[in-house]
């Protein structure tokens, strides 16, 4: 499903040096597997995310997703790819100020093949516990309700992979739980691959596959 | 979800600057509409109005001062010419004028006097009977009848006149002397309304119209008689008088003598009331406003012999106790009003006389025409649709095309508000582009979406604007109504006329004007929206997206 291999990619400092962030022998995800990513901060975990997703392009290497090498892909092409095979669930939500919670998961399907359907849209806000809230506007629903819109609008697409970067480090405790057992319930109802990203421990432990990047990250592993 | 609504929504989420860019744009696209159907209108109505006539024939002077006086009741007066160049293009059993052949109608005009402000004009019952204010278009009366040559202080009212003064059929009016309503002009003799006049949508509908006949007799607006009769009449000044008083007497003799064999029996100027009967019934006509009284056809009759003869004595005293005795204000000045019957033609003088001319009859004697007018010492032919044309050639035009350029520059201001305004705003649109971009919109799509707010934020505007721009002449209608006697509708375009060849053909387009802004709109927005939709172009998602919310 997800294979990555020799995956290098660094930036420029302001002084002109490359500074690498990630240097990738392998890393794999089965099609439909739950794993969970770890490590400190500045290891690399977002812009790991960022390559898988295509929205960074990889330095060189191969990046593989659902048979789609993203490295090769023009950014064009890579937008393309990630509206119909990835979805994606950010720390703060990243939901859209002046869309409903149905407008904002319609706008996930807005770039994809398909169609947007307001009933799939519907359909997944009832599934998450917010067909009461179907017309309220971001600033109206409480943390854990916005990102429980996150989690429906990255579903939207029916993609084939969700990346997750913090889903719940802005939550409470009660909501923690709720959103990651949302994200794992749903992610295996629609047959979806999930790679997600934590610093706590308490997420961490329930999964059965926890990968620390510090530690197959070699650009992390040289500095 | 569309790239239109995406693009309304962030719109929507900056209402009060969306509100504020889109307002200024509504009023520069306002600015120009307003300005395109205010000219539709005043051209138009101006070269239609100035149709009704072929020639206008006035003292020598300013051409445009002559049909703006007589056409649009506007400007400042004009000279009289002596009654005797009237008569040259009027022709009865008793005299045949030169011109006459080659006239159809001749209309006098005396001007001089207002009412209220509103010009009164001094006329006979034929301008309205036979002339035509449009092509085809003859005048109607929404309330009583037209004014009769024999019943001398009588008159009709503009449909405006009567809107905004009150005056009723049956209502008496005293004209003031001058053209203007300055407060110091001298109040004459009341005038009875007889008619209003319908709605022409042209400069008459805010004149008044008076017997010539009655309009002579007014105080002042006799002209001192050649030589003999002086004594009486003191000289006066005014508009009309004095500056005519000595160019070219003779000429003007000699075409009074011309025709006046009448005029000259003796006795003229004594006042020797010997008409017991007149009193009364001037009484009854005056008071009751009963003019279709039997007494008033004997009113008539006796007047008719006036005209017949012109020397009846000695009317003086027996108007004088008809006003008295009825202490009407204005006729408490206690001025001596002129004698009752018609002014001998030597002391008449009119204003200007509007023609229409037999051009298919006589097609190349009326081309000379204007011309052998023009040859007179006094007097010149202005063919007013040409007179006006040339207003709008050379003032209006360059007028209108200034404010045209001013409307354009306050559209391309606004147009680059719209851009300052979305420019701002992405700052604070980096994340929520960047979000976009995550689910998987392209830099192009995001593009295309700043590029459709700037897009509808001109054409929102726009809308407003052309609606405005119907509005803002249509409020200020009465007013120009009142200054122009131009009427303007709500729906009033502007047409534009292409003349062009294609090949061996002469092309003509013509559309309404209006249309052409959309385009015009979206080219400016896209053109204004491109500095934002660039930035939005080039966001770094990635690091737009590790922005703090």
């Amino acid at each position: 499903m997800l294979r990555l291999n020799d995956v290098k990619k660094s930036f420029t400092e302001p002084d002109g040096t490359r500074l690498p962030v990630l240097d990738i022998p392998s890393f794999q995800v089965a099609a439909a597997e739950q794993m969970v990513l770890v490590g400190r901060s500045g290891c690399g975990k977002t812009t790991l995310l960022h390559v898988i997703a295509g929205i960074s392009k990889a330095d060189s290497g191969k990046v593989e997703v659902n048979g789609c090498d993203l490295a090769k892909l023009p950014e064009a092409g890579r937008d393309r790819f990630r509206a119909d095979n990835i979805g994606y669930v950010f720390q703060t939500f990243n939901l859209l100020a002046g869309f409903s919670a149905l407008e904002n998961v319609l706008l996930g399907m807005s770039f994809a093949r398909g169609k947007a359907s307001a009933e799939r849209a519907a359909a997944l806000l009832h599934r998450v516990g917010l067909s009461h809230r179907l017309t309220h506007k971001p600033a109206m629903l409480s943390v854990g309700e916005q990102q429980r819109v996150a989690v429906a609008r990255a579903l939207a697409n029916r993609p084939k992979l969700l990346l997750a970067d913090e889903p719940t480090a802005n939550v409470d405790a009660r909501n923690q739980q709720q959103i990651v057992d949302l994200i794992r319930e749903t992610c295996v109802e629609e047959q979806v691959a999930l790679v997600l990203v934590t610093h706590t421990a308490e997420v961490a432990e329930q999964f059965e596959r926890v990968e620390h990047l510090d530690e197959f990250n070699q650009a992390v592993a040289s500095v | 979800m569309s790239l239109w609504k995406i693009a309304w929504r962030s719109m929507q989420q900056r209402a009060l600057a969306s509100w504020l860019t889109g307002l200024s744009m509504a009023l520069g696209v306002a600015l120009v509409v307003s300005v395109l159907v205010i000219h539709s209108v005043i051209s138009g109505t101006f070269s239609r109005t100035a149709q009704g006539y072929d020639l206008i024939v006035g003292a020598k002077g300013g051409e445009l001062q002559l049909v703006l006086n007589t056409v649009f009741h506007l400007s400042k007066p004009i000279n009289n010419i002596p009654y005797s160049y009237y008569k040259e293009f009027t022709e009865d059993e008793h005299h045949r004028g030169k011109y006459a052949p080659y006239v159809k109608l001749a209309i006098p005009y005396c001007l001089g006097d207002n009412y209220e402000g509103y010009r009164v004009v001094g006329t006979t019952p034929r301008m309205f009977d036979e002339f035509e204010y449009a092509r085809d278009r003859k005048y109607e009366f929404a309330e009583g009848r037209n004014f009769k040559h024999e019943n001398f202080f009588e008159g009709v009212i503009g449909s405006l006149v009567a809107h905004q003064t009150g005056l009723k059929v049956g209502d008496e009016f005293n004209p003031t002397h001058g053209v203007t309503d300055d407060e110091i002009g001298h109040k004459h003799d009341a005038f009875t309304v007889v008619g209003i006049l319908a709605a022409t949508g042209t400069p008459n509908d805010r004149a008044l119209f008076v017997n010539i006949e009655g309009f002579y007799l007014l105080e002042k607006h006799a002209k001192d008689p050649p030589a003999k009769s002086v004594a009486k009449k003191e000289h006066q000044h005014d508009e009309h008088d004095h500056e005519h008083d000595e160019p070219d007497h003779e000429e003007h003799d000699l075409a009074t003598n011309g025709h006046h064999e009448r005029d000259d029996e003796p006795g003229h100027d004594e006042p020797v009331h010997d008409e017991p009967g007149h009193d009364e019934h001037s009484r009854a006509g005056r008071d009751e406003h009963a003019h279709d009284e039997p007494g008033h056809e004997e009113h008539d009759l006796a007047t008719n012999g006036h005209d017949e003869h012109d020397d009846e004595p000695g009317h003086e005293e027996h108007s004088h106790a008809g006003h008295d005795g009825h202490a009407h204000d204005a006729h408490d000045h206690g001025h001596a009003h002129g004698p009752r019957k018609p002014l001998p033609e030597n002391q008449r003088e009119v204003t200007a006389i509007l023609l229409l001319t037999r051009q298919f009859e006589n097609p190349i004697k009326s081309m000379a025409l204007s011309r052998d007018i023009n040859d007179e010492p006094l007097v010149m032919a202005v063919k007013p649709s040409v007179a006006i044309y040339t207003l709008f050639d050379s003032i209006v035009g360059t007028l209108e095309l200034l404010l045209l350029a001013l409307a354009l520059v306050v559209i391309v201001v606004a147009a680059i508000g719209v851009m300052v305004s979305i420019y701002n705003s992405m700052n604070d649109r980096r994340r929520d582009i960047a979000i976009i971009r995550s689910l998987g919109a392209r830099r192009t799509t995001v593009m295309v979406v700043i590029l459709l707010e700037s897009i509808l934020l001109s054409l929102g505007g726009g809308a407003a604007g052309v609606l405005l721009g119907h509005l803002i002449p249509r409020a200020l209608s009465p007013w120009i109504v009142n200054q122009t006697g131009v009427a303007i509708g709500l729906f009033q375009f502007h047409w534009t006329v292409l003349e062009f060849e294609l090949g061996l053909r002469q092309v003509t387009l013509t559309f309404p004007t209006e249309p052409v802004l959309i385009p015009g709109l979206i080219f400016l927005a896209t053109v204004t929206g491109l500095l934002p939709a660039m930035t939005a172009y080039r966001t770094d998602v990635a690091k737009a997206l590790s922005m703090s919310p």
